[in-house]
């Protein structure tokens, strides 16, 4: 059966950006209830390039056709439609063949589980996004 | 109920190589975390009467059990014996630091005695490793920074704090440089670590532990409240539009502004270093510490012309008191200017504040004949002349010249051999802050424990007055100071950014201590913020503070304040009501 994304986080005006990271903690206090970056499935780093942003965000960006899906063992990561994926963490074992699959770097396995940390796409880092860097989008949109 | 105080403190011995971590539950059960933690540290480790160069001075760095819980929570306290007034040395610091001592599990970390050859301690969670440094040892601040952020691990969870050339040159306000554009700014702290012959330390976190389950419904709550009333509220918004640097204009229109090492209040170019010259021509973006949405770090552009069509662009974080320190106190008007000498503070690791307060009694000791001319590395120091000023700054950090290692002592010893005692501006040791208010703002650097315009926010009081008009009895004055300090012992102790205290109520602090485990009310908070601020003037009165190093200098009584002229006798009576009151020896 195929899964369906309705909305998916869609990160804009990168420039405006303050680092503040209360997305990291939103992701891990908020969803998680731990109280770590090691588990938040969405960081912030200072780019380190000379264009304009001085932060990035990384974070599932939900792909069409999505290549950490491609190289997942054991489904649990399974592509999504119309794009994006599911991710079913109790299947995961930790591989690592997503992290380096990832164009964007966004799944970590994080030293804490040794599984795959990665996006779900619950939104919860968009309400603690001072200035709506972090949206959630329907799938429509962000064709 | 599962408690989510802190207990672990890390414990690093420089000279025998080695770490260690205690579960020190009590600890942190009854001090709570940063300040609280930090002055009972300090008393712990700190022998009486050591010199603060001593491998035995320590360096202690507390967070708070809700740093990286709530927002702007974002600050972390150091401890150490201040080598510049010999008493209590503690500075506050934004940044990472806070949020990452405590994502690694740690409350307080405390650094003991001294590498034989420069390291840096790299702390990644439980793995604790003391590196060499000797390549690194003679690198400004954001050179050591570029290496480390290279080699080290933890990139967007880590913090970087590291000392420039006046640290390692022991110049008695060398700062540390925190992440980016934060700073242990005051005491001396970079000192402290240049004794230690530790360049850096960086701050990793890997996990704190959960939010327990049945408490998580409330810990959203809570969180969502606090975030909201910061986003949708006036009480931290001129941290985000102008940022600290509207005080410019604001000040000066009151006549508070202290202009040329104080011979004014009112300084004739401040336009030029205003707020909202600077916001409207050269700022180019604001950044946050972690976990506050506000944002107030204002980066500002500095385009300097090289030959041909060449540029050196800098980008140069301002707030008020550098604009202060290094603008209208050295009659520097000019923007470009004054975010030149930010950024040569910045890059040697020097206390902008006292950096300023320093050059500017030199220029008027200069001005007035006493310093002979082969003291002064053939500078001739004058208002506003910007250039001249970064030669000695850096003269300062690398010790060259009679007039500048003395000053790189910091004033007392400079006037010692010179004079000008009466306009060198210094309360208890320390540099002014950029308020010539009133009363209250001088009483309040006098009486703070660490002669910060943060301990009390004197200033503020001045301000409210100047409103108001009121003109309460000295002693009410003091007895509000202290019950401001005592307060903000308890905020500081969290450990809160003091910018978000109309956001966090007594109420709000409360409830938020309460979520940690805390079973505080309105009366035990109110006494744990008088026992730290006891605390601290105990450490000082340890270290032979004595009323006769808390006189303020001449100068502040014959320029008229925003509040109007400040009298002797009525300054001296408050002060005396503070002695008697909290026992200071005589």
């Amino acid at each position: 059966m195929a899964y369906k994304r309705t909305k998916i986080l869609r990160v804009v005006n990168m420039e405006r950006c303050i680092g503040c990271e209360n997305c990291v903690i939103a992701c891990s206090n908020i969803r998680l209830g731990k109280i770590t970056p090691e588990l938040s499935a969405i960081r912030v780093k200072s780019t380190g390039g000379i264009e304009g942003a001085a932060f990035s965000v990384i974070v599932c960006r939900s792909c069409e056709d999505p290549p950490c899906a491609k190289v997942c063992p054991t489904n649990a990561l399974i592509a999504a439609e119309p794009r994006g994926i599911f991710y079913d963490e109790r299947k995961c074992i930790g591989c690592e063949n997503c992290v380096s699959a990832c164009p964007y770097r966004a799944i970590y396995i994080s030293p804490l589980t040794n599984k795959a940390v990665v996006c779900i796409q619950c939104g919860i880092c968009t309400n603690f996004c001072p200035h709506n860097i972090l949206q959630m989008v329907s799938v429509e949109e962000a064709e | 109920m599962a408690s989510l105080k802190l207990s672990k403190v890390l414990y690093v011995d420089l000279t025998e190589n080695k770490f260690w971590v205690e579960e020190r539950p009590e600890l942190f059960e009854e001090y709570v975390g940063g300040i609280g933690v930090a002055i009972k540290l300090l008393h712990e480790e700190c022998p009486k009467g050591v010199d603060p160069f001593d491998p035995e001075n320590p360096i202690i760095i507390a967070t708070g059990p809700l740093n990286g819980l709530f927002p702007v929570m974002s600050k972390a306290v150091m401890t150490f014996k201040s080598p510049l007034n010999g008493a209590l040395g503690e500075s506050h610091a934004g940044g990472r630091l806070g949020v990452a001592l405590s994502w690694a599990g740690y409350g307080a970390l405390v650094i003991k005695g001294a590498a034989e050859d420069p390291v840096y301690l790299a702390i990644h969670g439980e793995k604790v490793r003391i590196k060499d440094a000797r390549g690194l040892w003679g690198t400004s601040t954001q050179a050591v920074g570029r290496v480390l952020r290279e080699i080290e691990p933890g990139s967007g969870v880590r913090s970087i704090i590291r000392i420039g050339p006046a640290g390692e040159n022991l110049v008695r306000y060398a700062n540390i440089n925190v992440d980016s554009f934060r700073h242990f700014g005051r005491l001396g702290a970079g000192a402290v670590m240049g004794a230690k012959k530790l360049k850096a330390i960086v701050v990793s976190g890997t996990y704190r532990g959960e939010i327990p389950k049945e408490k998580r419904g409330e810990y959203y709550k809570l969180f969502k409240e606090i975030y909201d009333d910061i986003m949708n509220t006036e009480g931290m918004k001129k941290y985000h539009d102008l940022g600290t640097a509207q005080n410019v204009l604001v000040l000066n229109a009151l006549g508070g502004l202290p202009t040329k090492n104080l011979r004014s209040g009112v300084f004739e170019h401040a336009d030029g270093i205003s707020g909202e010259y600077l916001a409207e021509r050269l700022l180019i973006k604001k950044v946050a510490c972690t976990s506050c949405p506000i944002g107030c770090i204002h980066v500002a552009l500095l385009r300097q012309p090289l030959p041909g069509y060449d540029y050196e662009t800098l980008f140069v974080s301002y707030d008020y008191e550098p604009l202060f320190a290094l603008g209208s106190l050295l009659g520097v008007g000019n923007a470009d200017g004054v975010l030149t000498l930010i950024e040569h503070t910045e890059r040697l690791g020097l206390d902008a504040m006292y950096a300023g307060v320093a050059l500017a009694w030199a220029t008027e000791a200069m001005e007035r004949g006493l310093i002979p001319e082969d003291h002064a590395m053939g500078l001739n120091l004058k208002w506003g002349e910007v250039h001249t000023y970064v030669r000695a700054l850096e003269h300062i950090a690398k010790r060259r010249g009679k007039l500048f290692d003395l000053l790189a002592d910091g004033l007392e010893k400079a006037v010692e051999e010179y004079g000008g005692k009466e306009f060198a501006l210094i309360f208890g040791g320390n540099g002014m802050p950029g308020y010539h208010n009133g009363l209250a703002t001088h009483l309040g650097y006098l009486i703070g424990a660490r002669h910060s315009h943060l301990d009390n926010a004197g200033y503020s009081y001045d301000q409210g007055l100047l409103k108001s008009g009121e003109s309460p009895p000295v002693e009410k004055i003091v007895d509000n100071l202290i019950k401001e300090e005592a307060w903000r012992c308890v905020t500081n102790s969290l450990v809160m950014c003091l910018f978000a205290r109309k956001i966090y109520t007594k109420e709000r602090v409360l409830r938020a201590l309460n979520f940690a485990g805390y079973a505080f009310d309105q009366n035990k908070i109110i006494e744990l913020g008088h026992k730290i601020y006891k605390l601290r003037w105990d450490f000082n009165i340890r270290e032979g503070v004595r009323r006769a190093d808390l006189m303020p200098p001449e100068r502040i009584f014959e320029t008229p304040s925003a509040r109007g002229k400040i009298t002797k006798e009525e300054l001296l009576r408050g002060l005396n009501y503070f002695f008697e009151k909290m026992g200071i020896p005589e």
